[in-house]
Order: C-alpha cells, then sequence, then structure tokens
C-alpha cells in the first residue's frame, strides 16, 4: 500500500484475512454459550470459540479436544459424550464432505455405500452429538456444489428428527467460505443470513446445490471491527495455537509449528 | 516373585492373537502398541476383526495395507493432518474390506455393554442415520419407563483381545493407563488384554495412592511385553514425540500398492527390526 493520501490516513485501514472474518461469524453464533466443545482438526471454530470467551470476558467454558497444555478431561473417551448427553456442552461444530437442504451430513464417503470411490475418515461423534448439543454449527469453508448436495450419499447424522425422537440439539447455522446460512429446523431448510464482504447471492446460488430460502435483502456479513482483529491477534493466536501449531503458525506467522509438545 | 504375565517377548505376545480374532486397538493419541503390531504382522496375522476405540490412525491403516484385516469396526480412521488414511481408503474402494461405520459412543456403549456382562445398552442418538441402517446389532427399542421414547440399543462388543502400549506396568502385571480411561473399559470388556509398555517397576502400583486409580488390576491383564519405544512412531504422552519425518515417508510410499510392499519391507520386515 502507497504511502497514503490524507483520506487513508483519517480512516483507519483494516486488512485481515479471510480466516479472521470467519473467525468473527462463527465467534458472534456463540454468544450467550455457557460452554462449548470443540473437536479435532477445528482450527477455525477453535479460534472461534476462544474469542468468543475472551469477548464474553472468560464467562465461557470452552473445551478443545487434542489441546496440550490446558487439560479439560480426566478422561480421554467417554466424558465428552456424557457431558454432552447431560446437558452440559451448549455449542459443538461439525463439518462434512457433503452436507444437503436438510441438513443431513455425511462424513463418510462418496458413492454408494460400502464400496465408495472415495472414502473419507468415518462418522466419529456425529451421529449422537448432532442430537444432543443444542446449538451445532455446521462449518465448511469450501462452498461448491461437491460439499453441498442436493442428497447426501450417506447419512452420518440427520438434520432433523421425527417429533418423538429425543433431540434437544441440532443444527443451527452453517458457516461457509462465501456465507452464513441459519437452520429453521421447522422448514428443515437453510435461509441464507449473510453474504462474505467480496462475494454476491449468485455466487452462493452458483456453487449451492440445494434450495434455500433468501430474504428480500441479503445482508453483507460484517468484517472485524480493530478492536475485535487486535484481540485475534493478541490473544486467540497464542492461545489457539497450543491445539493448532500449524494453523497459528500460516495464518499468525505465531509459534513453533515443528515444535510439537510432548 | 513376578507374575507369570511379566515378560513375554513381543513374538509371544502377538502369539495370543490368532487369525480371525476381534481385535480392539485404542485410539492414536491413547498410543497404539506400534512394536507389537509389526510383529503381528510378521505373523502374518490374517482376517481380523479389528475394532477401533473409537478411532485409529496409522496402525489401523498399517494392518489393512499388510492384509492383515477382514473387516474394520468404528467410528473413524485418519491420519489427522496427514489427510485421509491411504491403505483403507483403496481397500475400501476395491471392496477388500468389510465395514462396520460407527459413532465413537456406540463404541463406548458396546463395550460399556460387555464390561458388565449385559446383552446391550441403550444410547441417544443414531436413530435416522445410515449407520444404524446398515448394523444389524444396532436395533430401535421402546424406553420401557416413558410411553412414546424410541431409543437406541447397541450390542455388546466383547472383544477376543485387546492391545495397547502404555508407559508403565508393574512386576504383578498390573497396567498404567494414566487419563486413558477408554483402555481401562477395553481390558475390562475383552477376553484377553495384551499390553506393552515402556518400562516395568517392582513396587505395586495399586499400593499407590496416585497410580492405584489409574491401573488396571492384574485381573484383566493375559500378557505384558516390555517394549521400549514401543508407540513408534506414535508419540507417547510424556515420552516421546511423534515421528512426523516417519508419518511423512508413510504417506508417500502406503499411497501405492507397490509402495506399501516396500514400506512393508524397509519398517516392519527388515531383520533389524525384528529384534525390537
Amino acid at each position: 500500500m502507497s504511502a497514503g493520501s490524507a483520506l487513508q490516513r483519517n480512516k483507519p485501514i483494516v486488512d485481515y484475512a479471510p480466516e479472521e472474518l470467519l473467525i468473527v461469524t462463527v465467534a458472534r453464533l456463540l454468544e450467550g454459550i455457557r460452554h462449548v466443545a470443540v473437536g479435532t482438526a477445528s482450527p477455525i471454530p477453535g479460534s472461534a470459540a476462544l474469542l468468543a470467551q475472551a469477548l464474553a470476558g472468560g464467562d465461557m467454558r470452552v473445551s478443545i479436544l487434542g489441546s496440550r497444555e490446558s487439560q479439560v478431561w480426566s478422561d480421554t473417551g467417554v466424558e465428552l459424550f456424557d457431558c454432552a448427553g447431560q446437558g452440559r456442552i451448549d455449542a459443538f461444530f461439525l463439518g462434512g464432505g457433503q452436507i444437503d437442504g436438510q441438513a443431513n451430513i455425511n462424513l463418510v464417503g462418496v458413492g454408494d455405500y460400502p464400496h465408495q470411490k472415495v472414502r473419507w475418515a468415518g462418522s466419529f461423534g456425529s451421529a449422537y452429538l448432532y442430537f444432543v448439543v443444542p446449538r451445532v454449527i455446521l462449518f465448511r469453508e469450501e462452498h461448491t456444489r461437491r460439499v453441498f448436495v442436493p442428497k447426501v450419499d450417506f447419512i452420518s447424522a440427520p438434520g432433523t428428527s421425527a417429533p418423538n425422537v429425543y433431540r434437544p440439539g441440532g443444527p443451527w447455522a452453517l458457516v461457509t467460505g462465501l456465507c452464513l446460512f441459519g437452520f429453521d429446523r421447522d422448514k428443515r431448510r437453510f435461509r441464507l443470513e449473510s453474504v462474505h464482504p467480496g462475494h454476491t447471492l449468485e455466487e452462493v446460488r452458483d456453487n449451492t446445490g440445494f434450495d434455500f430460502d433468501i430474504p428480500d435483502r441479503v445482508a453483507e456479513t460484517p468484517a472485524p471491527a480493530p478492536g475485535t482483529l487486535a484481540l485475534i491477534r493478541d490473544r486467540v493466536a497464542v492461545e489457539v495455537a497450543d491445539a493448532y501449531p500449524h494453523f497459528a503458525k500460516r495464518v499468525f506467522g505465531i509459534g513453533r509449528e515443528t515444535e510439537a509438545a510432548i | 516373585m513376578t507374575s507369570q504375565i511379566i515378560g513375554s517377548d513381543l513374538d509371544d505376545l502377538v502369539r495370543r492373537i490368532p487369525n480371525g480374532a476381534k481385535l480392539a486397538i485404542p485410539k492414536t493419541d491413547c498410543a497404539g502398541a506400534m512394536a507389537a503390531t509389526r510383529a503381528l504382522i510378521r505373523r502374518k496375522a490374517q482376517n481380523l476383526h479389528l475394532i477401533v476405540v473409537p478411532t485409529s490412525g496409522l496402525q489401523a491403516d498399517l494392518l489393512i495395507g499388510a492384509g492383515c484385516v477382514e473387516t474394520v469396526e468404528g467410528s473413524g480412521i485418519t491420519m489427522g493432518e496427514y489427510g485421509q488414511a491411504p491403505c483403507f481408503g483403496r481397500f475400501v474402494r476395491e471392496g477388500r474390506i468389510k465395514l462396520k461405520d460407527s459413532t465413537c459412543p456406540a463404541v463406548y456403549a458396546g463395550l460399556q455393554a460387555a464390561e458388565k456382562g449385559i446383552p446391550f445398552m441403550p444410547m441417544r442418538g443414531l436413530i435416522g442415520s445410515d449407520l444404524a441402517a446398515y448394523r444389524d446389532d444396532y436395533t430401535i427399542m421402546s424406553n420401557p419407563f416413558a410411553d412414546d421414547d424410541p431409543i437406541m440399543a447397541v450390542r455388546a462388543i466383547q472383544p477376543d483381545v485387546a492391545l495397547f502400549h502404555t508407559p508403565l506396568a508393574d512386576r504383578h502385571g498390573n497396567v498404567w493407563v494414566g487419563r486413558h480411561k477408554p483402555l481401562m473399559l477395553l481390558a475390562h470388556a475383552s477376553k484377553e488384554t495384551l499390553a506393552t509398555v515402556e518400562e516395568v517397576r517392582e513396587d505395586n502400583l495399586l499400593d499407590d495412592p496416585v497410580y492405584g486409580p489409574a491401573t488396571i488390576p492384574s485381573i484383566y491383564i493375559t500378557a505384558v511385553a516390555q517394549a521400549a519405544r514401543g508407540a513408534w512412531p506414535l508419540g507417547l504422552t510424556g515420552h516421546y514425540r511423534e515421528d512426523s519425518e516417519h508419518f511423512a515417508e508413510y504417506m508417500r510410499l502406503a499411497a501405492t500398492e507397490g509402495g506399501m510392499v516396500d514400506y512393508l519391507d524397509r519398517h516392519v520386515r527388515r531383520v533389524g527390526v525384528a529384534a525390537e
């Protein structure tokens, strides 16, 4: 950027990374939460949870699985699930190799099960946590028709259930690299909430394989405020480096990429 | 007196895992018994029904790639930040393994039923998922204490053999698991339990107020073999780090059938390794 004109000097110049916009967007979805748990391999949701905690003045419990220096469990197995089953976890994140318009998620693979042409890792805790955690935030950065399909090839966990099925939990929102959707559990449909700066409704439509509700006026996802960005860079970046050193190094340029703690 | 449980070598240990056995292994961060796994591959184990509790990574992928596995049961096989599990993906695509896909708490629930000696465990979730659709050992029942409350029943999972690695055992055959309580569940649920450990101590771990509550009593343990760096190339909490260079090499070689043969020759079957 050129050494600026008067105009540029008077206006705060805020550059932010796409990851930082997603962190802020996800953090906003966690307002009012008492306890959020974050699964493995979720650096952006993990950062968002830590940001939400910082914004709540620390009055929020964040349990990041795989965090090495700040253990919150005395058990590496059933404790998380029992905790969730009792309603002690308010928010959790799930992704999906495929996600469809009814918020069904597929973590298993592409094609006819079992001998699928593309096989992913598996369903992990999704088929349970999606039922019992009230605010499940679906997060998938890649926004393409490959991911957002009309119907998933395998239902790892269904988005909705029959009325008699015990289900205090379920999908709350879907955050992608292009936009934010809310989910209407009665209508069983996603509703576009906002489109990220620099992207358009057409782009969202073109890259989404399912139908979704569109409000009359589509909002733009708010850009991170300078104070929030400072909080991310000064505090969240350091904290998240414990569980996600590679991510912290790549996005924030801090930490010890090769120095995984024992 | 030192217990009979202690003092197996790795080859003795893996002879207790017959072909076709239901073999249960813990998730990667509980430390898989990798040295024993390599011995099992050298023994040319076959048709194993591998139960990953509730997920696995390199250990399961290696056993699959070496042709030891007929069925994989569990809720995920992943190489974490290194990517998708290469042999698992290839064997699924080519129809060379049977799958019993699950969700983490259902694996624990099945083991908990076995631990208690009861036939099944009810659990929330699962209803309407394709996991339940493909499993004949999951079925919907009615909550007997409510009018209209369907709930999933998960059949007990009793492995023939559990195999894992921990830092420490004592000469009586008690095995310390630290915070990895799933290992205790696994030992309780399984017919036999085999452990490899870094170190064997003289004193009784169960007498120690700190170690005792996190120690599996020898009643549940079939055999223990000492294996220094027995989790390598996995890391062992408090002892050594994961060998990321080795993981990178694995990912490169295991990507193809031919490369996998190379890997097995180099790191599993070669003579020097047999001394471990």
